[in-house]
């Protein structure tokens, strides 16, 4: 039988994911993003 | 009868693809050439570029390198922590799933031509290349080298990304007077990476996923511990090998059942004639000898 991670270790870590966003979000990094995804970003698309 | 899996996520795969890049004033002229409202403060979870017309969210890739590039240095916490929740939530069932730009390649591969299989030797090593796509232009480049203005560049989108130009520079530069003016090397270099990624894709499978993309590679890292995993019930698997043959990415499902190249197709779920192959949440329903140990009497009557 394979080696598996017990769920237990998933179910710990996704707090942690959540806990990032939050921060993230608390620091204002959702309008950074917004602010770049509204407009278009010329190296993306080659022009920059 | 036996395609009916795959038509599903064919459907789902285009569907994605159309719900996420249904703005359509974005391919009208006259009017702002993309969406530019409130729902571009969340990522989609696949590859799809922001500044495609139709696009109604952020790509990851980008969003990360839009932080990570600032005039601050931050670590994008909100980005990564949102990819990294995907992840363990699903791994890269996104890949197989929702990935617009997989289906295109997928598409591609469907084209009757002799199919490339790439050998191992070159295969194993090319596959680490997404990785070090990831460390180094996704999240090193753009933090250390700066502008004499002090800010950085988004180098995998600027350079790499064969999305970007496919979904958001043709469009544009179709609909565009001002930017086809404005054309130059970096596209013409752009625009030749996505021909080698379309001309690749028709000859080997997802080509770009298995060796280029970042964000199936950041995906991957969380395939061994994601909610949604793939399991081989070892009591019923006769080791015919079917799985491994009809995996095109060649996984072999029976001995890594959740490698980091998995995207979760179910095409051995569909190809294992013991169905012993079962994807879900966790590690799903064990057999009753694997639950019971070793010292369990086979199940053979009832697994048959």
């Amino acid at each position: 039988m394979k080696r598996e991670f017990p769920l237990k270790v998933t179910i710990a870590l996704i707090p942690v994911a959540i806990a990032c966003m939050v921060f993230g979000i608390y620091r204002g990094e959702v309008a950074t993003v917004l602010s770049k995804a509204i407009n278009i970003c010329m190296e993306c698309i080659g022009l920059g | 009868m036996a395609n009916h899996p795959n038509a599903l996520r064919k459907c789902v795969q285009a569907g994605w693809g159309i719900l996420t890049n249904a703005y359509i004033k974005g391919f009208l002229p006259g009017l702002p050439p993309i969406y530019q409202g409130n729902l571009k403060q969340v990522c989609v979870p696949g590859m799809n570029c922001y500044s495609c017309p139709g696009a109604l969210g952020s790509c990851p890739i980008g969003a990360m390198q839009a932080v990570f590039d600032g005039r601050h240095r931050q670590f994008a916490f909100y980005v990564v922590g949102y990819a990294a929740l995907i992840g363990l939530v699903v791994g890269r069932f996104v890949c197989g799933w929702l990935c617009l730009f997989g289906l295109i390649q997928e598409l591609l591969y469907k084209i009757p031509t002799p199919k490339l299989t790439i050998p191992a030797p070159a295969d194993k090593p090319l596959r680490y290349l997404k990785y070090l796509i990831l460390l180094v232009m996704v999240f090193l480049l753009p933090f250390i080298v700066r502008s004499q203005y002090g800010v950085g560049e988004p180098f995998f989108c600027k350079y790499v990304c064969p999305v970007g130009t496919l979904e958001g520079g043709i469009p544009l530069v179709l609909l565009n007077e001002a930017l086809r003016a404005t054309l130059g090397w970096l596209f013409r270099w752009k625009f030749f990476l996505l021909i080698m990624c379309v001309v690749a894709s028709v000859f080997i499978y997802r080509p770009f996923c298995k060796y280029l993309c970042p964000l199936g590679a950041f995906y991957g890292l969380f395939q061994k511990v994601s909610l949604v995993r793939m399991r081989v019930d070892e009591h019923v698997c006769v080791d015919c090998g079917k799985c491994a043959r009809a995996c095109k990415m060649n996984v072999d499902p029976h001995k890594t059942p959740n490698s980091n190249e998995c995207i979760r197709c179910r095409e051995c779920v569909n190809a294992c004639p013991m169905h012993a192959l079962s994807m879900g949440i966790g590690a799903l329903k064990p057999s009753a000898g694997e639950e019971a140990g070793e010292d369990a009497p086979a199940p053979s009557a009832e697994a048959q």
